[in-house]
């Protein structure tokens, strides 16, 4: 970039209070905000992961389409690269910004070969200057995700799930990005493929030096591949550490439950006995509680966190908690 | 089983399922790599046809009225009387040729063919009161109702996919306000707009100037357009309704989030999806089209004369019905083969492209 260095920081992408709220309609007249992401901030490194975790529905997927724009944000600042990113000069960012979906069957056009679905990120922003040139940067990138080469002209039914995903993480990388929205991108695998597709989103960051968000919400699929983690819920992070730190030793209520709740490997240190089992629901966005979002299934819940929602502080060593009481 | 191998199988129960281990070889990674992808490469389009040709019913319609469009074409070239002209004999007309029946001749043309011995070309379907012939007039008539069911349903697919496109994409506001235009549309009662209008265009336009357009006639052109502005909407609700439910996939937010433009998104990635629903229902407009063009013809709005449209032809054999009741029969039968052969084959598409429709 040759841009004047005056705001060049040393993250890529730094959230600030992002807010992403949808008017739904409660009434005839009345519009209620649903607060989907309510002031989530984060930084990620360039080259780095960042795994952001928590229950259906609390508003992982909001943050990474708010963060592309495919909805326009209600509040909070996002710098890329040190750049405010607005509408105005999304366009040209969206070559460095991509993002792999969810659901590997409804992410891929079905009636496009598999060379024109990766390619399309190509002729939007007229990245080649031959039409060899194009389909050299195709197969290169079928190669670099373990697809084989000779199935360019088929159609994406004709892939198995784990196919289909590599497929959508080759049309991430057309446009060689720096930085990738990973939106549960194994959670509609098969556990024997997900190992298959992490291993390969960490020799990919390795190779090519690529920045992930990291959705899922799970905790066991984002220890691996990821430098920090973040804890959502209910629109909040509630927690954000280093990895190890985060698994090693938990703070918030919420994320002690979450991480109880995944399966030891080996039954005999189970730690059953420390079980802490989550009771009820997550209440809806639409009605949220007063104060701490989790107060409602909280053990170590107090009067002040009805009153007041805690802030996340620093409790050392860049581990942040947002609780009043552990 | 055993001796084919240099491994002997051990004893074993003969209806044992205990499989041999030592029989088989580990998979090549060539050989694993041919299991990833095993269904055989088909296209969308492909397995439809192959689909609609499994239909007995569509195949048979389809050949109905490739025979009829054989006809349509050639008849003309084949046929050496006009639909225009009274038979004429030696350059002389032929008066007494009104009302025969099918393959008979009048008077004149027996005593023409006695005296040269020869074989005047027959009248397939007899003649009609102004002596002209009556198989050349249905003809004519099958071609009208043709062209205009093509052309309506051309319109129909333009006007409509591209209206239904734009509010199904757009939605919010412009979705509502677009879409109570063609409830407005939709209430109207088709009947009485499409005589009034053709009434009016009939008195006030005049295409005869316009080249190519000019030769089809005022009556016809005004026809197309009719149907144009009041057959799309039905075309519309359903493509914005497909739209509507495309829009949700996620292959379209991948698309956004690359930085599509709106009208790339429309072109690559929802038209292609909704394509089973437009070829259907563009499939079911024309003998839609066609039934109404006959309907208009039989009251009097149709086509001007003296070309004939089957619906006229079958209006003017009403009041020779008991006399000549062929008259009726062959414009009337007309219709309904078309109207029938194109309804299966709109029927067969359907089933075929997109099995979801069928209930
Ligand atoms: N376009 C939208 N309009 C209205 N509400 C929405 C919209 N998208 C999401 N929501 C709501 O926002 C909340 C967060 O949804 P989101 O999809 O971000 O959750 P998630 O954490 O990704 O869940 P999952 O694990 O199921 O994917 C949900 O309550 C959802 O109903
Ligand atoms: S702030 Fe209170 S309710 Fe919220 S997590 Fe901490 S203890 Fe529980
Ligand atoms: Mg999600």
């Amino acid at each position: 970039m040759s841009e004047p260095e005056t705001k060049k920081s040393e993250y890529l992408v730094e959230v600030k209070d992002l807010k992403e709220w949808f008017p739904v309609k409660t009434g005839w007249f009345h519009t209620t905000p649903l607060k989907a992401v309510d002031g989530v901030s984060f930084n990620i490194k360039a080259g780095e992961t960042l795994g952001l975790v928590g229950e259906s529905g609390c508003g992982k997927t909001t943050v990474g389409r708010t963060l592309l724009r495919l909805y326009e944000p209600t509040g909070g600042e996002f710098y890329f690269n040190g750049e405010l990113v607005t509408e105005k000069n999304i366009h040209p960012l969206r070559k460095q910004m991509q993002m792999v979906f969810q659901d590997p069957y409804s992410s891929l056009n079905p009636r496009m070969t598999v060379e024109d679905i990766i390619g399309e990120p190509l002729d939007i922003h007229h990245l080649y200057s031959s039409r060899q040139e194009r389909h050299d940067k195709i197969m290169h990138l079928m190669e670099l995700v373990g697809l084989n080469a000779e199935h360019a002209t088929r159609y994406a039914h004709e892939f198995s799930g784990g196919q289909r995903q590599r497929i959508g993480i080759a049309r991430a990388l057309a446009v060689d990005p720096k930085f990738i929205v990973c939106d549960e991108p194994v959670s509609a695998l098969d556990v024997s493929i997900q190992a298959q597709v992490i291993n390969m989103f960490e020799e990919l960051q390795e190779k090519l030096g690529v920045a992930y968000l990291f959705i899922a919400h799970d905790l066991l699929v984002v220890r691996h591949i990821s430098k920090r983690v973040a804890v959502m819920y209910l629109g909040r992070i509630v927690e954000i550490a280093d990895t190890d730190d985060l698994y090693d030793h938990p703070i918030h209520p919420y994320t002690l439950s979450l991480l109880s709740a995944v399966p030891i490997p080996d039954p005999k240190t189970a730690r059953a006995s420390k079980r802490i089992i989550l009771e009820g629901d997550v209440p809806s966005p639409l009605h949220m509680p007063s104060g701490c979002p989790f107060r409602t299934r909280c053990r170590y819940a107090t009067e002040q966190c009805a009153k007041e929602a805690p802030a996340l502080k620093d409790r050392g060593g860049n581990h942040f908690v947002a609780c009043w009481n552990k | 089983m055993s001796e084919n191998y240099s491994i002997p199988a051990p004893k074993k129960h003969p209806l044992s399922l205990q499989i041999d281990p030592a029989l088989f070889e580990k998979a090549t990674d060539e050989e694993k790599k041919q299991t990833d992808v095993m269904a055989e490469s088909t296209t969308f389009f492909k397995d439809g046809m192959r689909r609609l040709r499994k239909n007995p019913l569509a195949v048979f319609s389809f050949w109905v009225l490739v025979v009829l469009i054989m006809i349509m074409l050639f008849a003309p070239m084949v046929v050496p009387y006009s639909y225009e002209e009274i038979i004429t004999v030696e350059g002389v007309r032929d008066k007494g040729a009104a009302n025969l029946a099918p393959f008979q001749y009048s008077a004149k043309e027996q005593a023409y063919m006695d005296k040269y011995g020869v074989r005047i070309f027959p009248h397939i379907m007899g003649t009609d009161e102004l002596c002209r012939d009556y198989f050349i007039r249905v003809v004519y008539g099958t071609r009208v109702s043709f062209l205009v069911g093509i052309f309506a349903s051309l319109m129909v697919l333009v006007i409509g996919t591209i209206y239904g496109a734009i509010s199904g994409y757009f939605g919010g506001k412009v979705d509502l306000i677009m879409m109570r235009i063609v409830d407005i549309i939709y209430s109207l009662p088709d009947l009485l707009v499409i005589i009034l209008l053709s009434v009016v265009f009939k008195e006030t336009m005049d295409f005869s100037s316009v080249p190519v357009v000019g030769k089809l006639g005022t009556n016809m052109v005004s026809m197309f357009i009719v149907f144009g502005l009041l057959y799309w909407v039905g075309m519309a609700r359903m493509v914005r309704g497909e739209i509507m439910g495309i829009k949700q996939n996620e292959y379209v937010l991948a698309a956004k989030s690359m930085g599509a433009s709106g009208s790339r998104i429309i072109r690559r990635h929802i038209l292609p999806n909704c394509l089973s629903v437009i070829i259907i229902m563009t499939a079911q407009e024309i003998p839609a089209a066609i039934f109404t063009e006959s309907y208009l013809s039989f009251i009097g709005l149709g086509v001007a004369l003296p070309m004939p449209s089957l619906g006229s032809l079958a209006n003017a054999a009403r009041s020779g019905m008991q006399s000549y009741p062929w008259k009726l029969v062959f414009p009337a039968a007309s219709i309904v083969l078309i109207v029938l052969a194109f309804n299966l084959i709109g029927d067969a598409m359907r089933d075929a492209f997109d099995p979801k429709l069928k209930n």
